[in-house]
């Protein structure tokens, strides 16, 4: 099929500090940003670089457990860390994310154990981590119906706003909220919605969009013939369009954009432009619907291969880069070891937290399904005993 | 795809791939709708090579909505079309409730039947697959419960092909649930005849003692039950249910006239459930000639479990057979 009229190209260039090639450019795009840029020193760099490379051998362990039959299935990150990495940074302590389900770099950088996501993925738990306990930073469960959590952030972000939390002045105590979503989750009405409450309510928060250009196998052209980005703007949000593989500019559109928000100037929506280098989830096979060439054209354009080429314009010595493939290597190989020692949980908790207070239904079967199971106990106990 | 045989040892998921082609072939009115449908053909390929044959007007690849696709395949409808919509997974209708409930379920009486809506939704439903969230459900109780919805589940390839075309046919709406776990098992397709209507419940095993009735995945867990039954000296007879909407009583009547005894089988959780529909209906209709009460084996009334504990949730041939001896016991 091919549009009635092509939409008029009147979009400014995506917001990139950070070229393919590693260089450093300033220009009319960046400029707003540029002040967020500035925060960064030396040290921030590698930390971006640090995670983005722990998210990749983290990624590539899942996978192959996965291919190994320890995992039902694995979602790869592959090719979005710079998306992640730099927005995650750019949110502070007190702010919310709300996930939705491959932004494994995010976890990291709030402080999730990541052996968490591998146990979702493996089957023993829907949860994987607790959102309510402080050292998890905020950072709310996955969500796996497309689209819901927009909702979810906004109306966690009203609260804020109802909180007095917004808006005071006070940098380190006001908060935002941010919340990912796909490229395929903007046709959900679950986003749109989320759109007009935020804009209607003037949320504290950042919708963060990474457009990695396919929904399974259903391209981005099929959700949208404008670029995404615009969505927003016809719902009165201010929206922004990044290069996605550049971790400088996701940190420095993020952090003004949760600047703003936490100011209570209202909320905004970073489009950022990504690509999945890895198949949608181990059960997908890309062949089928795209090419060789252009998953290479992507590759060229690689988050972390660009943020090593500036590490090392910088001077960063060879031995930070073999230090921290050994770190990486550990790192990988403990969620390994951990995910291979995950027991499968017990068999009662099919009934624990349905509800927060006794259910006098569930509570019946509870004690039927543990007589039953048990009967089989006895059985086979007593089967020994003849023996 | 030529079929040349009149039979042929097909999975079900190839069995209602062949049927989506004939009904495409057979009326240029019927489109088919859906998340990846097109060029990946489904995520369970049920709809493999169908793009490529048809062409984009008559296999959507269609955005990332569930109203959406429910919405205008309703205008569709009104159009003068027959579509088929894919849901992609049972746990990812819910997005497109509202449509399937409140208007396509009641859009033929609001219309005083001027206008028919002959939408399919075909939903991959069910567990045994040890996946995510969201992906092993059951939720047909809800679509059971709205009137103006047929719903149907086939249990075996050959049911498959006809029930798919059968449904496509209809010209009410149809909710058509696909056993995703019986997607790939084979079995025999006889390309000649349907063996009976869409809205018809089935015997698959004749026996004297207990009647066991259930509906897609269910039955080839009755059929196991059954199996191991029978070394024990009890004889089971197992209806397969087929349609959900309406249910077909007569021959589970029939059966549990002679056997005196019936236990309900499903993956859903019971409460408000179709085989909860059915116990109160056999008892009411039945009373005199049961020897003890109707008894449901049901998935517990708790959120679907984690993969690893599907097993546990799900009810299996023991659980099946511990309700059997207990009917035995009366
Ligand atoms: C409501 C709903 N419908 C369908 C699905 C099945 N599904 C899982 S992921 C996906 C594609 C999502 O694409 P996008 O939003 O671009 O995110 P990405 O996977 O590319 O990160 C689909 C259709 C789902 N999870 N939820
Ligand atoms: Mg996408």
């Amino acid at each position: 099929m091919s549009p009635a009229t092509p939409v008029p190209q009147s979009d400014p260039a995506p917001v990139q500090f950070l070229t393919p090639a590693g260089e450093l450019v300033e220009d009319a795009a960046n400029e707003e940003y540029l002040p967020y840029l500035n925060t960064l020193d030396e040290a921030d760099y590698q930390r971006f670089h640090h995670d983005m490379v722990m998210t990749r051998y983290f990624d590539e362990a899942c996978t192959n457990l996965q291919r190994q039959g320890q995992l039902g299935l694995w979602v790869p990150s592959h090719g979005q860390e710079g998306a992640q990495v730099g927005s995650a940074h750019a949110a502070k302590p007190q702010d919310h994310i709300f996930p939705s389900y491959r932004e494994h770099a995010v976890g990291l950088v709030r402080g999730i154990d990541l052996l968490g996501i591998a146990a979702l993925l493996r089957g023993v738990t829907h949860s994987g981590w607790d959102p309510n306990d402080p050292k998890n930073g905020n950072f709310r469960l996955y969500t796996l119906v497309i689209g819901s959590q927009a909702l979810h952030a906004t109306g966690y972000a009203m609260g804020q706003q109802f909180d007095g939390v917004v808006g005071t002045g006070s940098p380190e105590t006001d908060e935002a909220t941010m919340v990912y979503f796909g490229d395929g989750a903007t046709s959900q009405g679950d986003v749109s919605e989320a759109f007009v409450f935020a804009a209607s309510y003037q949320t504290p928060q950042v919708f963060f969009l990474q457009n990695n250009q396919w929904a399974i196998s259903v391209p981005v052209s099929r959700q949208s013939r404008t670029p995404l980005y615009r969505r927003g703007t016809g719902f009165g949000i201010p929206s922004v369009q990044i290069d996605g593989n550049d971790v400088l500019a996701g940190f420095a559109v993020t952090a003004k954009h949760l600047d703003d928000a936490r100011a209570g100037r209202g909320p905004s929506l970073i489009e950022a432009l990504t690509y999945r280098i890895g198949a949608h989830t181990t059960s997908d096979d890309p062949t089928k619907y795209r090419g060789d060439s252009e998953v290479a054209g992507w590759v060229a354009r690689d988050p972390i291969t660009r943020m090593e080429a500036f590490l090392r314009s910088r001077g960063v010595g060879e031995r930070y880069f073999t230090d921290l493939t050994t770190e990486a290597t550990d790192f990988a190989a403990d969620i390994r070891r951990r995910t291979l020692a995950l027991d499968n949980p017990p068999t009662d908790v099919i009934f624990d937290y349905v509800y927060s207070e006794p259910h006098a239904v569930l509570d019946a079967q509870a004690e039927w399904f543990a007589r039953y199971e048990n009967s089989f106990e006895d059985s086979a106990e007593s089967g020994q005993g003849n023996n | 795809m030529a079929q040349n045989d009149d039979i042929q040892n097909i999975p079900m998921a190839r069995a209602i791939n062949l049927g989506l082609r004939q009904a495409l072939l057979d009326n240029e009115k019927v489109i088919l709708m859906g998340e990846d449908i097109g060029t990946l053909g489904g995520v369970f390929r049920i709809t493999e090579g169908l793009h490529a044959e048809f062409g984009d007007k008559r296999v959507l690849d269609t955005p990332l909505a569930e109203s959406g696709i429910i919405g205008t395949a309703i205008g569709l409808a009104m159009r003068g079309y027959r579509p088929v919509c894919e849901i992609q997974f049972d746990g990812f209708i819910f997005p497109g409730f509202d449509q399937i409930t409140s208007q396509l379920a009641k859009l033929t009486n609001r219309y005083l039947g001027s206008q028919t809506f002959p939408v399919v939704i075909r939903v991959p439903y069910g567990g045994h697959i040890g996946a995510v969230e969201h992906h092993q459900e059951s939720p047909e109780a809800y679509f059971a419960h709205s009137a103006g919805l047929r719903l149907v589940s086939p249990s075996t390839p050959n049911d498959g092909y006809w029930m798919i075309q059968e449904a496509i046919a209809s010209n009410d709406p149809v909710m058509f649930f696909e056993p995703k776990s019986r997607y790939w098992p084979k079995g025999e397709v006889d390309f000649r005849v349907p063996v009976a209507g869409l809205h018809t419940s089935l015997v698959a095993r004749t026996g004297t003692d207990v009647t066991v009735v259930g509906h897609g995945a269910m039955v080839s867990v009755l059929m196991q039950a059954a199996a191991l039954a029978e070394e024990e000296g009890t004889s089971i007879e197992v209806i397969d249910l087929r349609t959900l909407s309406p249910l077909d009583y007569d021959p589970i009547l029939e059966s549990v006239r002679k056997t005196g005894r019936l236990v309900v089988a499903q993956e859903a959780p019971e409460n408000a459930s179709v085989g909860s529909q059915i116990a109160a209906t056999i008892g009411e209709r039945a009373f005199y000639s049961l020897e003890a009460p109707v008894l449901r084996v049901s998935g517990y009334d708790a959120p679907f479990p984690p993969a690893k504990l599907e097993s546990q949730y799900l009810p299996d041939a023991d659980r099946v057979l511990e309700a059997v001896d207990r009917v035995l016991s009366y």
